[in-house]
């Protein structure tokens, strides 16, 4: 095998423009050899536009597309050395699996007994030697996948584009699937694009994750810091789930600074916020991020349970604040737990490091 | 639906078939064995007469052959066009679907005598050819094999186009870029992922335009003039000409039989592929 160090991916300034319609606008984004990057957003954020400009399938209105600090704007999808796996595989359903990953090792023009060795290899990879002889419509979707990415990773592409590649999986098969690649990604270290609107498996496969919305990336950050410190409230909305109280930013007290909700309650945000005295703002704070007891708490809002819902591992405890407005609280569920009652007065405060968050509105 | 009652539905075309297709079929085989022409006692000596004699077999070959010839031209032309109309914007392709299918829209009298315009000694191409210097002399297209080609050819298209186009924008696209992406160019994804997976439409376009062109009687007479004799005026001669229906009836026979082994010979070739797509 060759070297598998991976290669530098840098978008400078890309817009794309449809007409009028502006599909992706000014991305500078510099993905790192051997980084894996998920393109997160909901659909028509531009996230597979960037992926068709990446490609090569689509010319971009502006900006540039370097690898390794090289221009590739010229070159058209063939010459650009970049491996796709696409949401349906997009196996050549007229070939057989090990036609398929010769495919473009032929084009390459390598030797027989070297393209032989190679798909070989490819198939040991991918756990799937068994199945070489057989045509893509007899295998699983699990299976169809893994000899995508052995196609796609055959010929040794600079960079590697996933397309929603886990979509089409049931969900306890995309967890191992997401495993498995994110072994093979390892393994060979090369930089690695993935486009999802699967919050969880962006999280949960990504080094970085780039929430994008209506063309532009909100955030890029590690999905920890994505997930715990969101910059924007489209972030914190759209990963996770999280409950949002209007309010009115007030004075800094201590560390934090104070917010009068429009239930009337009055908390203390985290840590780092500077909000204007007096601006309206969207506060803040996921489910998981409170917690419930009867008695008194610090910083917490008072209401009172409407709803108890047990999910298995947490219970889900519906809340109605002063306002009319509700909060939902999840509490990790023990075995021989009591449930709080429905109309049972209770008390909703953070569980530290965890804090409110506010946005300006 | 019970099968009963699907049965039941399919009484109307079956009805229909017995009446206009199998009854006359059973005449015409009935016929092809009349000694003379007036019936009599049952012979086969009209299939041997025809079998016999080498000026017979050699205009079935032709025939046969002609409507390969046609055949290939069409899809030649026929693959490409319906290639563009499949990749094209949708608002184009319902520009390109009409211009494919107009020559159906058109008389099939109308349409051969503007070919015969066109191709004349001092038609419209012999004018261009001789006014670019590409030769010396007019060519002789009209009342020659090449005439009948470009015209059948042109006539059948839409028999060609529209199944090739069906299958082509039923294949996804994906394919198509994942096999650029592989590094392949456009010539290798046309020749290894699109021209297989279309096979289907192919051979479909195939047994169409092949069984429309062999027995295309106005365009082979017309073009071909009186010289170049194909099955169909063959047959129109001993029928009205000779007044020889029974052996009239028993070339028929003999035609359909060459074309329908033809046609089975195509099919059987499309259901290799079948299986894939």
């Amino acid at each position: 095998m060759e070297s598998r160090r991976g290669h530098e991916l840098h978008l400078a300034g890309i817009t794309q423009r449809f007409g009028d319609y502006v599909a992706v606008r000014d991305i500078d984004l510099k993905i790192g050899a051997g980084e894996l990057v998920a393109l997160l957003g909901p659909s028509g954020c531009g996230k597979s536009t960037l992926l068709r400009i990446i490609s090569g399938f689509m010319p971009q209105t502006e900006g540039k597309v370097f690898f390794d600090g090289e221009a590739v704007d010229h070159l058209p999808p063939n010459k650009r050395g970049v491996g796709i796996v696409f949401q349906n595989y997009a196996l050549f359903p007229h070939m057989t699996i090990r036609q398929n990953i010769a495919y473009g090792l032929e084009v390459q023009r390598v030797p027989a007994a070297r393209l032989k060795t190679r798909v070989d290899e490819m198939l040991d990879l991918v756990h799937m030697g068994e199945f070489a002889e057989r045509y893509p419509r007899q295998l699983s979707g699990g299976q169809q996948q893994r000899i995508a990415l052995a196609r796609c990773l055959a010929v040794d592409p600079k960079i590697l584009l996933l397309d929603e590649p886990f979509g089409a999986l049931d969900k306890n098969l995309r967890l191992d699937m997401q495993i498995e690649v994110k072994r093979l990604q390892r393994e060979y270290g090369i930089t690695t694009v993935l486009v999802t609107h699967d919050q969880e498996e962006a999280l949960s496969m990504a080094d970085r994750v780039a929430v994008m919305s209506r063309g532009r990336i909100e955030q890029i950050a590690s999905p920890t810091d994505i997930y715990d410190r969101p910059e924007t409230l489209f972030v914190n909305q759209f990963v996770g789930s999280t409950n949002v109280l209007p309010g009115i930013a007030g004075e800094m007290a201590g560390a934090g600074q104070q917010v009068t909700l429009a239930c009337g309650e009055r908390i203390a945000l985290a840590e780092g916020s500077r909000l204007a005295t007096g601006a309206q703002v969207q506060v803040s704070i996921r489910p998981e991020h409170l917690t419930l007891q009867t008695a008194p708490l610090d910083n917490a809002i008072t209401g009172v349970i409407k709803a108890v819902m047990p999910l298995g591992p947490q219970v889900l405890y519906d809340i109605a604040v002063g306002d009319g407005t509700d909060i939902k609280v999840s509490v990790p569920r023990k075995r021989g737990d009591e449930f709080l009652l429905s109309g049972t007065r209770i008390f909703a405060a953070p569980v530290p490091p965890a804090g409110y968050r506010a946005f300006p509105v | 639906m019970s099968t009963a009652s699907t049965t039941r539905l399919t009484l109307p075309l079956t009805a229909l078939f017995a009446v206009c297709f199998v009854a006359p079929l059973c005449v015409l085989v009935a016929l092809s064995l009349a000694a003379g022409p007036d019936g009599g006692v049952a012979t086969i000596g009209h299939y041997a007469a025809f079998v016999g004699d080498r000026f017979n077999a050699s205009i079935l070959f032709d025939t046969l052959w002609l409507g390969v010839k046609a055949t290939l031209v069409c899809l030649l032309f026929g693959f490409p066009v319906a290639w563009i109309c499949a990749r094209a914007h949708v608002r184009w392709q319902s520009v390109l679907i009409f211009l494919v299918v107009l020559p159906i829209l058109t008389s099939v009298v109308v349409r051969t005598f503007s070919w015969i315009v066109i191709l004349g000694r001092h038609g419209l191409l012999n004018q261009i050819v001789l006014g670019l210097g590409l030769a010396d002399e007019p060519l002789r297209l009209l009342y020659s094999e090449a005439g009948v080609i470009i015209v059948l050819a042109q006539v059948q298209m839409p028999l060609m186009v529209l199944p090739i186009l069906t299958v082509l924008s039923r294949i996804d696209s994906n394919l198509f870029d994942a096999s650029q992406a592989l590094g392949a160019g456009q010539w290798r994804t046309l020749w290894r992922v699109a021209v297989p997976l279309s096979m289907p439409g192919i051979i479909a376009g195939c047994i169409l335009t092949y069984a429309a062109s062999i027995t295309a009687f106005v365009t082979q007479t017309l073009i071909g003039g009186a010289r170049l004799i194909y099955m169909p005026l063959f047959i129109y001669q001993q029928a009205v000409g000779a007044n020889n229906w029974p052996f009239a009836a028993a070339i028929s026979v003999i035609f359909m039989v060459a074309v329908l082994v033809v046609v089975a010979v195509l099919n059987g070739f499309g259901r290799r592929f079948e299986k894939h797509v």
